[in-house]
């Protein structure tokens, strides 16, 4: 098939260990009347080729204008973004719009997240499928039908020829998003985001999206990128995952080892929020208190510090550094880390002076949306 | 889409029954008799031949009687005489007159259209931009200035001035398409000005609206080139509005060109009307407004077919 993706085995040996992706201190910000949101404030990370990095957080957290950012897709009058976007040695920011053209959908492709709005509704199956087949590779009407057709059949759609010439509309939420896919794979890209590709879809539909998903993109040897709020699907199929908080990575770490040894509180949250199937019934559902920070003016200090069951005088003063954990390809933005003495300690102060957030942290208090943003000791 | 068709036939006929039993009744309440129309101002006002006349014209029977005798003959594509020139068939009078009227009409929406959907996607565009503002601004001058004073410009610029195309008079077809078009090119020009800043306002707000879709950022992601998103993407979903106020508005000029078919003297159907309402010869007024009024509704039906082709989603309705 001509839109096959980048073949492992024609590339050299460095061009195989560079990583594909590199970026470097990238900041997104929008300018608005009440102030600058800084949506994304100096996020550096690398996906090597053939690999899948999970970027988690909650809404607001900055992870779908990051992966928009790296692909340029903010269309805003108002962004303003800094650093650089490094993909197969070219920096992204540095292209012009036209450059940017021949590498959307050619280069990188994204699968949104909501396929009952991303496909054009007034527009058949067929044509949306084709038309940038035929702009980038410069085929023939019917060999991009063809094309689509098997395409289609290729993220399992029943009928694929009758399909083709559906509107959206005529189609399940699922079997629009099979078709995003389809879209996003019809030019053979290197590098697929997949901006929360399975949020608007029914948990059963879910599970399956998420393996056409994984099986595409070892199929194709495609770099992935896959955005969403819950741990739970980035658990067992990405390589390396990057949690994220205030338009900041906190914690970067390969999948095993993340979940084997997190060090960052907001991690932990995150985890503790998802509920568990051998839990009793009706058990109250561990969410994570106070709201996600205000990114005009975020907190100052670490910016998870108002809900931190850890949190210390010193988290709501200095800000942390990404620090090295000594399992390779660990890195972690907290003072008081997770399983660590000092952590255990800021853990054991606090539950002594019955800090709300560690308290409910612990399950002895309703964890809600309430509870004050407290410094100190509670 | 049978169904909606017949439904839509269904409501058209409700529709127009109303309209000339609304229209029916509003002129027979104007003021003053309509013997005056009939009889010359001059003519002695003999009570036999009003008499005569009254029983002639079943101007004597009750409104409601009147209404239904009419509405048999109309039924039948017969919508009386004249009043006050014995003998000329109101029906005969349209079919002459809306050839002119329409020609404007549709050559008015025709120039309005082409101008403004570019004006309109460009402004969406370039939202802001110098030509976005620059545009806006022409379109509120076109929109504040009324269509006479158009029209004595054009008159002005291209029949005295430049001598491109004459100032007033109508050519028929029979005399040649050149000749027609040369004729109607002014009059429906000035008709076109307020329509095409109507036209590329809406066009553009709209068009503001589907840009912000997700559908148009996947687009976008796919490397499609702007202008390739602009007008096989955008413009479909963008042209509802469009397509309504297009229906909305030809039925409006179908009535309202009276101003510029006198300014041009071209013998349409909105230059009789003024001159029936003037004569009190309340056949033909009542003639005129039951035809456009019922053109209007069948339009607008129209119309509302037409979205089922822009939008595929009101298909199945």
């Amino acid at each position: 098939m001509p839109t096959a993706g980048a073949d492992a085995t024609r590339l050299t040996k460095s061009q195989q260990t560079e990583p594909l992706l590199v970026v470097e201190g990238l900041k997104t910000h929008f300018a608005t009347p009440n102030g600058l949101v800084k949506a994304v404030d100096g996020v550096s990370l690398s996906v090597a080729r053939g690999k899948t990095l999970g970027v988690v957080g909650e809404s607001g957290s900055g992870k779908t204008v990051l992966s928009r950012s790296i692909m340029r897709l903010n269309t805003a009058g108002n962004v303003i973004t800094h650093g650089r976007v490094s993909y197969d040695g070219e920096d992204l920011l540095q292209e012009s719009p036209k450059e940017m053209r021949e590498i959307w959908g050619v280069e990188m492709a994204m699968v949104f997240q909501d396929p009952m709005t991303s496909l054009n509704p007034v527009v058949r199956v067929g044509r949306q499928m084709t038309e940038h087949i035929r702009h980038h590779l410069k085929v023939s009407k019917s060999e991009a039908a063809e094309t689509a057709i098997e395409l289609l059949r290729s993220v399992r759609i029943p009928e694929p020829e009758a399909r083709f010439s559906n509107y959206p509309h005529e189609m399940s939420g699922g079997m629009r998003q099979r078709v995003c896919i389809a879209i996003a794979l019809a030019c053979g890209p290197k590098m697929l985001f997949a901006d929360e590709p399975t949020t608007a879809l029914d948990v059963t539909v879910q599970h399956q999206i998420l393996n056409l998903l994984e099986q595409q993109q070892k199929d194709r040897f495609m770099t992935m990128i896959m955005v969403t709020h819950d741990l739970g699907v980035v658990a067992g199929r990405t390589d390396e995952i990057a949690v994220m908080y205030a338009g900041k990575i906190a914690e970067k770490a390969p999948t095993g080892e993340l979940f084997a040894d997190m060090r960052h509180p907001y991690t932990e949250s995150l985890l503790r929020s998802i509920p568990k199937i051998n839990q009793p019934k009706h058990t109250r559902l561990a969410a994570i208190s106070g709201r996600p920070p205000d990114l005009i003016n975020p907190p100052s200090g670490c910016a998870f510090s108002p809900r931190c069951p850890y949190a210390q005088p010193k988290c709501f003063e200095q800000t942390p550094p990404l620090t090295a954990a000594p399992a390779p390809g660990h890195q972690y933005a907290c003072w008081f880390p997770v399983g660590s003495p000092e952590g255990n300690q800021a853990w054991e102060t606090n539950m002594a002076a019955g800090r709300l957030q560690t308290l409910a942290a612990a399950g002895e208090l309703n964890a809600t949306e309430d509870i004050p943003a407290t410094i100190g000791g509670g | 889409m049978v169904k909606v068709i017949l439904s839509r036939l269904a409501r058209l006929v409700a529709t127009i029954l109303a309209v000339t039993f609304i229209t029916f009744i509003m002129t027979a309440l104007l003021p003053g008799d309509p013997i005056n129309a009939i009889l010359p101002p001059d003519a002695p006002r003999d009570p036999e031949i009003v008499a005569q006349i009254r029983e002639e014209f079943g101007l004597d029977d009750p409104v409601l009687v009147r209404y239904v005798n009419w509405l048999g003959n109309a039924a039948r594509l017969d919508l009386g005489e004249s009043y006050v020139n014995r003998g000329q068939s109101v029906m005969g009078e349209i079919k002459n007159r809306i050839p002119v009227t329409a020609q404007l009409a549709a050559m008015a929406i025709v120039f309005a259209v082409v101008i403004s959907v570019p004006m309109g996607v460009v402004g969406a565009y370039r939202q802001g931009r110098a030509i976005d503002q620059a545009t806006s601004a022409a379109s509120q001058i076109a929109l504040s200035v009324p269509n006479f004073i158009t029209g004595i410009f054009l008159i002005w610029l291209f029949a005295v001035k430049l001598r491109w195309f004459p100032a007033s008079n109508w050519n028929r077809w029979d005399k040649g398409i050149w000749a027609n078009f040369r004729t109607a090119v002014l009059p429906a020009s000035a008709l076109a000005l307020s329509q095409m800043a109507i036209f590329s306002r809406l066009v553009r707000s709209d068009m503001i609206a589907t840009l912000q879709e997700n559908y148009i950022l996947s687009a976008r992601a796919k490397g499609l080139n702007d202008r390739f998103i602009l007008l096989r993407h955008a413009l479909r979903p963008s042209s509802l509005s469009l397509v309504t106020i297009i229906g909305i508005n030809f039925g409006a000029l179908l009535g309202g060109t009276v101003v510029i078919e006198t300014l041009f003297a071209l013998p349409g159907l909105g230059f009789r009307l003024i001159n029936a309402i003037n004569s009190r010869d309340i056949l033909m007024v009542q003639g005129i407004t039951v035809f456009v009024a019922t053109v209007y509704v069948v339009i607008n039906t129209l119309v509302d077919v037409l979205y089922a082709f822009v939008d595929p989603r009101i298909r199945k309705g």
